[in-house]
């Protein structure tokens, strides 16, 4: 079947959904996904940030559709039109979502762990407004302790419920879950269990915010200061895959991830030993740097060209008008007894 | 006088009870239905009859009913909503606890035309005297042989279950209500796949409110014909009001669709005019989650036509100068009520009631709230009303599930028609501090305060 997005045409198969159809014609067309992974089975809907405009239904039914719909979980049909970058509505229904999903999200980039791999930040950049008109006191959680690996922060959360999905799908026993309705619903364990499944470390990577991250890692570094590599070793877990990305410092493995695709999902899960335990080169077969996107925050460590000295044009400049500022305030040149309109000081006129 | 069709017994001694119902001709449409009619035969009755849901949505029942995938093989199901948890809703209360055989023939009925063989009615949790009711009901009805296997040796066999749910006014939404029932956590689901293809354990189902439930043994008994004469246009039948506020006579009733609305406000039959004689400010004619109507707009529709109790007449010019009858929650305001304080209060329960699922209704309900009772406690600034006005537009229509619109509509409403009201509370914060400020002294006669300079 054949849809158009943006005025893009694209053949795409039975099933599709538009979010899939605008990811397989990329570019700006890609409506943001804060709650969809595309890894985990019934995730998507929820964050509302791919809200599209659904201007043609289909050849059938052409019929545009009221509402905007959330393009990741719907489906695409023969002859439809849709509207993403290019609609006003869309940008507007974007532009709530992300001032909706800051109004109680604490503004504490500076020391969030999650800061440069933050898909929020990214939305913000993309579709946020440079004030706020919330004035009420932002909404907090009481810290809670969920286990040995993996920090929760339930103030930064956006209740995307990826890790429930996580936990659902790939533990055998989920002991966390939504609390709790409203405003004030919050990711929290059943009666103060610990989270230790030995694929719990994936849900830091499916995380978009800085709500859960990785206790092994919290204030060591942060993320653009570490050079991120390809690497695998032979993991004897069921259902590993061993192929992760080790964060270094120097030679220091600072942190060790799944491998994320362009857009932020892991490629394959890994289990918590690769992921916390092993942090030794040694214990590495390093294949090679990552590639990031350009405009990544990661991407300003990325030093592929050979450094050349920065020459400052402007410095002699500088050097000259501080010389003249110089004589202005001492006045050393200036002769005393000439007035500034040219009459002699001492004159006897 | 208006016909009674769901309350026509209701005076009958002991109609309660299964032996008092029976002998008053209860459980003939089940007679009939399996003895002398096909499945088919009884949607195509329930089509005939124009019967619209009365939960709130109003969309046609036997239309939904002839959604429902007959072809997949799989068990149906039908599913009665008595989650009733709209503030100033309360007629499915009234009808559950005093004939609750009414809705078990419904059930049983419906159940027949749908091929459904595991039914379920899904209480709210605060109605718990009602649960005890229904299910004692149920095992009357049980004993006499209307419900388990080969029900009137006809080979049709059926479970009935009352299920209670936790107390969340978001399991009233279909899709939330087949996830608590499933036990699982109140979220509404997305659609499509719609309940009819997806429902309930991913099996063809079909949600009806009580009230939808229990004009179906009238129809099968009467024919869908004769239920299409009562009422007006496509709104047919009767619908069960339940009124509250500033009126002398407050309660159910049952009415004509079709009746005027001053007739229901004004005549002693019904609700006997205003409380103590004062004016009438404003009116929401179908729960909490439809927009308000100042009194202009009550009692006429804007091409001056008499304003009708019917889905099209209360609807009438859209929003600005219309409402909708909703769940039938008909609440009346006089001039001592304060629109602001009132909103905040309604905001207060959606924000309470969100479940959480998506962002703008997580988000947005919560500061909707937080800037009306700003507002209301005498703290609001002159760009709040704007304010309101930008999160409500941005909630409405961008969530999962209706809640959202139900949170945004009463406040686009009220800013709509009250605007002065809003205006008021901003510019004498003073004024309203001892909360006493609309009885002690009505809006109209503070008004030309707000009136002679618009902020």
């Amino acid at each position: 079947m054949k849809v158009t997005i943006d005025g893009q045409e694209i053949e795409v198969e039975a099933g599709t959904t538009i979010l899939q159809a605008a990811r397989m014609i990329g570019g700006e067309s890609v409506p943001p996904a804060m709650c969809y992974y595309s890894k985990l089975k019934g995730s998507g809907g929820k964050c509302r940030c791919c809200l599209v405009e659904v201007a043609k239904g289909s050849d059938a039914d052409p019929r545009p559709m009221p509402k905007l719909m959330a393009s990741c979980v719907t489906g695409c049909m023969d002859g439809m039109e849709i509207n993403s970058k290019n609609s006003d509505r869309v940008r507007e229904a974007r532009e709530s979502v992300t001032e909706f999903l800051l109004i109680n999200h604490p503004l504490d980039c500076p020391v969030c762990d999650q800061a440069g791999e933050c898909d929020l930040q990214n939305l913000s950049f993309e579709h946020g407004k440079s004030k706020t008109r919330f004035i009420e006191e932002k909404r907090t959680f009481e810290p809670e302790d969920i286990g040995p690996n993996i920090q929760l922060h339930m103030n930064r959360c956006i209740l995307c419920q990826r890790c429930v999905q996580v936990a659902d799908q790939l533990t055998d026993n989920r002991v966390h879950g939504v609390m709790d309705r409203g405003d004030h619903a919050n990711i929290s364990t059943c009666i103060s269990k610990a989270i230790d499944n030995e694929f719990s470390g994936n849900m830091i990577d499916v995380c978009p915010v800085g709500a859960l991250t990785d206790k092994t890692f919290r204030f060591k570094s942060r993320v653009w200061f570490n050079k991120p590599y390809n690497a695998h070793r032979e993991c004897t877990t069921p259902g590993c895959c061993g192929k992760t990305t080790v964060w270094m410092f120097g030679n220091e493995i600072q942190r060790v991830t799944g491998r994320k695709d362009e857009y932020h999902e892991v490629e394959e899960f890994i289990c918590n030993s690769c992921r916390f335990d092993h942090k030794e080169v040694s214990d590495w077969v390093i294949e090679g740097p990552r590639e990031f996107e350009k405009d990544s925050v990661i991407n300003q460590n990325n030093y592929t060209q050979k450094l050349e000295t920065v020459n400052i044009n402007t410095e002699e400049g500088i050097l000259k008008g501080r010389l003249e500022d110089r004589k202005k305030i001492s006045m050393n040149e200036i002769d005393y007894d000439e007035k500034i309109d040219g009459e002699k000081l001492n004159s006897d006129k | 006088m208006s016909k009674k069709i769901l309350l026509e017994k209701i005076n009958v001694p002991g109609i309660k009870t299964y032996e008092v119902y029976r002998r008053e001709g209860g459980y003939a449409s089940v007679e009939k239905a399996i003895k002398a009619m096909t499945p088919d035969e009884v949607v195509e009755e329930v089509k005939k009859s124009g019967l619209r849901g009365r939960g709130g949505a109003g969309f046609p029942a036997g239309m939904k009913w002839s959604f429902i995938d007959k072809k997949s093989g799989k068990p149906r199901h039908l599913v009665c909503n008595a989650d009733e948890s709209e503030p100033g809703t309360f007629k499915d209360r009234y009808l559950m606890e005093f004939l609750p055989h009414l809705l078990i023939e419904g059930m049983i009925t419906s159940s027949f035309a749908l091929g459904a063989n595991l039914s379920y009615i899904y209480i709210r949790g605060e109605y718990m005297w009602v649960f005890k009711i229904l299910e004692r009901a149920i095992a009357e009805a049980k004993a006499a042989g209307w419900l388990g296997k080969n029900i009137l040796g006809s080979g049709y066999d059926l479970e009935l279950h009352v299920h209670c749910g936790a107390g969340a006014y978001i399991c009233g939404e279909e899709t939330a209500l087949i996830e608590s029932l499933e036990g699982k956590r109140g979220n509404p689901r997305i659609k499509p796949p719609f309940p009819a293809v997806s429902g309930l354990w991913a099996n063809p189902t079909v949600v009806n409110n009580v009230e939808t439930i229990a004009s179906v043994p009238w129809i099968v008994n009467n024919s869908g014909d004769d239920y299409a004469k009562i009422g007006i246009g496509r709104s047919t039948g009767t619908k069960l009001i339940s009124a509250s506020g500033h009126v002398k006579n407050p309660g159910v009733y049952e009415i004509e669709l079709g009746l005027t609305v001053d007739e229901f406000m004004n005549s002693d039959e019904y609700l006997g005019g205003m409380y103590s004689d004062r004016p009438l400010k404003a009116l929401i004619p179908g729960g909490s989650s439809v927009p308000i109507l100042p009194a202009d707009l009550i009692y006429k529709t804007t091409n001056g036509e008499d304003r009708l109790m019917t889905y099209e007449s209360l609807s009438d010019g859209g929003f600005a100068t219309g409402s909708m009858l909703g769940s039938g929650g008909f609440i009346v305001y006089d001039d001592t009520a304060c629109i602001v304080r009132n909103t905040w209060n309604f905001s207060r329960f959606y924000h309470h009631e969100s479940c959480g699922q998506c962002t703008p209704c997580r988000e947005g309900t919560g500061w909707l709230e937080k800037v009306l009772w700003r507002i209301e406690n005498g703290q609001g600034r002159e760009e709040d009303i704007e304010l309101l006005w930008s999160i409500q537009s941005k909630i409405e229509g961008n969530t999962i599930c209706p809640l959202g619109d139900a949170a945004s509509w009463p406040v686009a409403a009220a800013i709509r028609h009250f605007r002065e009201e809003f205006e008021y509370h901003i510019r004498f914060p003073e004024k309203i501090k001892n909360r006493n400020h609309f009885v002690a002294e009505p809006f109209s006669q503070v008004k030309h305060l707000v009136t002679k300079q618009t902020i």
